[in-house]
């Protein structure tokens, strides 16, 4: 195999990667705060790609013509729409349920996943069918061999790690951030040190969403397709991603990610199999990881909820 | 179930209203399945529409001897659900017969059901071969042709055009893998050589690995055995990774869907599909300027007027031997040169209708376009590496 092609599945890997490690965030962040699986997770991100959509007709229709202004605009209104139903989804079903068994918020979560799912195939306009999505970025590519090099990916790669070393300095660096680590690490403690509980818990999901918002619109870009379905699978790979490195663990979701992507490519390239197999392969080893490490590659340091 | 709720309303006021009708028919249920939901539910809902004209139309002659009332089931495209499906049908007793699924996949897993319960069914959309082949059972019925015939046109046409190398992606369904036996035997045969063969999910979203694998293998053409949702998602990546071969799909990408999915990126794809296009059937004109009429939310999409054809003969089949399961796939195996839309339909001893004719499609300025009337044809546009 020449370079030029394993560049290309390398890049290919990565943005796999980048996109599964957005999602794979989000769910290690709830379980982090409240210790809940939140499964509609995967159609949040469909919501958010589809609002995307949305915005940009809309701002095509009223006639504005700069790519960049369109692209911020949607990622605006994506990212604060879902992170305003992301807060939406905590208040009214995540919140409540508090108290119940932790299996309950889980099938809860799967349904309203299926209603967010249904309701983009039912109420956006021919939700049916795939829908093209606006290719924003500069389209221009360098080509090494077999490796085509897109500056377009290269800017979401770009923009997907601001992204999380954003969360990391908002995690460890701001008041706010430390409010989140004292809710995750004990909740009643840092109810008694005067942490607004509720308002955490709903920051979090806010912030999230809008992760998702944001891992939605880079599917759009990359792919230039999104459908109804886009999250379902995206959904199954981030949680599992967020698994295998650790629930809880802001660096085992990155890793998890990456390493699930990388699973994959290598699925459909090296092994001797049909590529219909990479995800049996991939999930496989995602099997006996959690066999050989059952929290996860990288621990959380308490291991209270082992 | 509302619509069908609706339907039914509609369908009661006509009766009401009708004088000839007044004195009480006797009620015949029919049964329609295919994909009403998911990603190729167009296809589906064009179907449903189309079997629910033959109904109507029907309904409104005053000359028939029984009211038909339509029972729609959805398959989701999905072989588990459709076998649900299929028994929930079969083991009516009240359905006489049905015009059933669009998909391989959900036809291929029901034919036994159908057989078991003696329910005779006319396949309007799916192209599988071995789902009257495969058995011979007297049940089972098809007025639409098997992949057979459209991968032979196919491999013809692509050779013809002096392409020798393909690479073949193929989702890995009943139906995909099929395309992928009877196109590559068909290639190989014109001389063409197949550089690598990709089976993929049905509801895959990446394809960028096997892409770039195909990438290094510098096919000329891509040959697609899936359905649009997959298509429109492989056709827009290869873009991505810079590739630039042909993109020669199969009846299942002849969708609006598809065109709409891709936009631009739609120029210069194949597609071949059994019978003419609707506008040029025999009975297209009727079938089109009914189905406006009735104002459907969908078109009825490439195998709309087949699922018509269908129900219509199911229903001209009744009216001749009486509302009789073993009575009416008695009467269907004698079928033969009997006029409907799609042109004259001869079950032969497999149930199977004959239809010879293959419409070569290629897509140009947004529109799916007859081969031999393109501008790919006559030399004025060419599609790459095109001789």
């Amino acid at each position: 195999m020449d370079a030029g092609l394993l560049a290309q599945y390398l890049m290919n890997g990565l943005m796999l990667g980048m996109m599964y490690a957005l999602v794979a965030l989000g769910f290690t962040l709830f379980f982090g705060v409240l210790d809940v699986i939140k499964f509609s997770h995967g159609d949040v991100l469909t919501v958010g790609a589809f609002t995307a959509l949305a915005t940009y007709l809309g701002l095509r229709t009223a006639g504005i013509g700069s790519s960049w202004l369109v692209l911020l605009a949607m990622l605006v209104v994506a990212v604060v729409a879902i992170a305003v139903l992301g807060m939406a989804i905590a208040r009214t079903l995540v919140l409540p349920l508090r108290s119940a068994p932790a299996l309950n918020t889980l099938l809860v979560t799967l349904m309203l996943g299926t209603v967010l799912r249904e309701a983009v195939r039912l109420f956006y306009p021919e939700g049916a069918n795939p829908k093209p999505f606006p290719a924003l970025l500069p389209q221009d590519s360098v080509n090494f061999g077999n490796f085509n090099l897109r500056l377009d990916n290269v800017i979401m790669l770009a923009a997907g790690a601001l992204v999380i070393v954003g969360l990391q300095l908002l995690l460890k660096r701001t008041k706010l951030g430390l409010a989140i680590r004292a809710v995750a690490q004990d909740e009643e403690t840092a109810r008694t040190m005067g942490v607004n509980f509720t308002a955490v818990v709903l920051i979090t999901f806010a912030i999230g969403s809008g992760l998702a918002a944001f891992a939605g619109i880079m599917n759009g870009l990359y792919y230039n397709e999104i459908n109804f379905g886009t999250g379902l699978l995206l959904g199954v790979v981030g949680f599992s991603a967020a698994i295998i490195g650790g629930l809880g663990s802001i660096y085992g979701a990155i890793l998890g990610g990456f390493l699930f992507a990388a699973l994959q490519t290598i699925g459909a390239v090296a092994l001797p199999f049909a590529s219909a197999y990479k995800d049996v392969f991939a999930f496989a080893v995602v099997i006996a990881l959690m066999a050989w490490r059952p929290t996860g590659l990288i621990q959380e340091k308490i291991s209270e909820r082992v | 179930m509302m619509k069908n709720t609706r339907i039914n309303g509609v369908l009661f006021a006509i009766l009401c209203l009708a004088p000839a009708t007044a004195d009480a028919k006797d009620k015949v249920k029919v049964g329609f399945i295919g994909p009403l939901t998911g990603g190729v539910s167009v296809n589906g809902l064009g179907g449903r529409n189309s079997a629910d004209l033959a109904v109507r139309l029907r309904n409104a002659d005053a000359k028939t001897t029984y009211e038909y009332e339509l029972v729609v089931l959805d398959d989701e495209c999905k072989p588990n659900v459709a076998v649900q499906q299929a028994t929930k049908m079969a083991a009516d007793k009240e359905i006489i017969a049905g015009a059933t699924h669009y998909c391989s996949a959900t036809a291929i897993a029901t034919v036994d059901i159908y057989h078991k319960f003696g329910f005779p069914v006319v396949v309007w959309g799916a192209v599988l071969p071995d789902i009257t082949y495969r058995n011979k059972y007297a049940e089972v019925h098809r007025v639409n042709g098997t992949m057979i015939n459209q991968n032979n046109s196919n491999a013809e046409l692509v050779a013809r055009l002096g392409y020798k190398t393909f690479a073949v992606i193929h989702d890995t369904t009943d139906y995909g893998k099929g395309h992928n036996q009877y196109f590559s035997e068909a290639i190989t045969k014109q001389g063409g050589k197949i550089v690598g063969t990709f089976g993929v999910t049905a509801d895959q979203q990446d394809f960028t690995a096997e892409l770039t694998q195909i990438k290094s293998l510098n096919p000329q053409v891509i040959y697609f055995g899936g359905l649009t949702p997959i298509g429109v998602r492989i056709r827009a990546q290869m873009d991505k990774l810079g590739i630039n071969a042909v993109f020669d799909g199969t009846s299942g990408i002849v969708s609006d869907a598809f065109i709409q999915g891709l936009g631009p990126l739609a120029e210069g794809v194949l597609a071949f599909r059994e019978g003419a296009p609707t506008e040029k059937l025999p009975g297209g004109k009727f079938f089109m300027e009914n189905y406006n009429a009735q104002k459907y939310d969908n078109p009825p999409e490439a195998y709309g007027a087949f699922a018509y054809a269908a129900m219509d003969l199911i229903i001209d089949t009744i009216e001749k031997v009486g509302p009789d399961r073993k009575r009416v796939v008695d009467a269907m195996a004698n079928v033969k040169d009997r006029d409907s839309i799609v042109g004259k339909i001869t079950f032969d001893d497999h149930g199977q209708n004959a239809v010879p004719v293959i419409t070569k499609y290629v897509i140009q300025d947004g529109k799916f376009v007859e081969w031999d009337d393109s501008d790919y044809a006559s030399g004025k546009r060419k599609l790459p590496g095109q001789k």
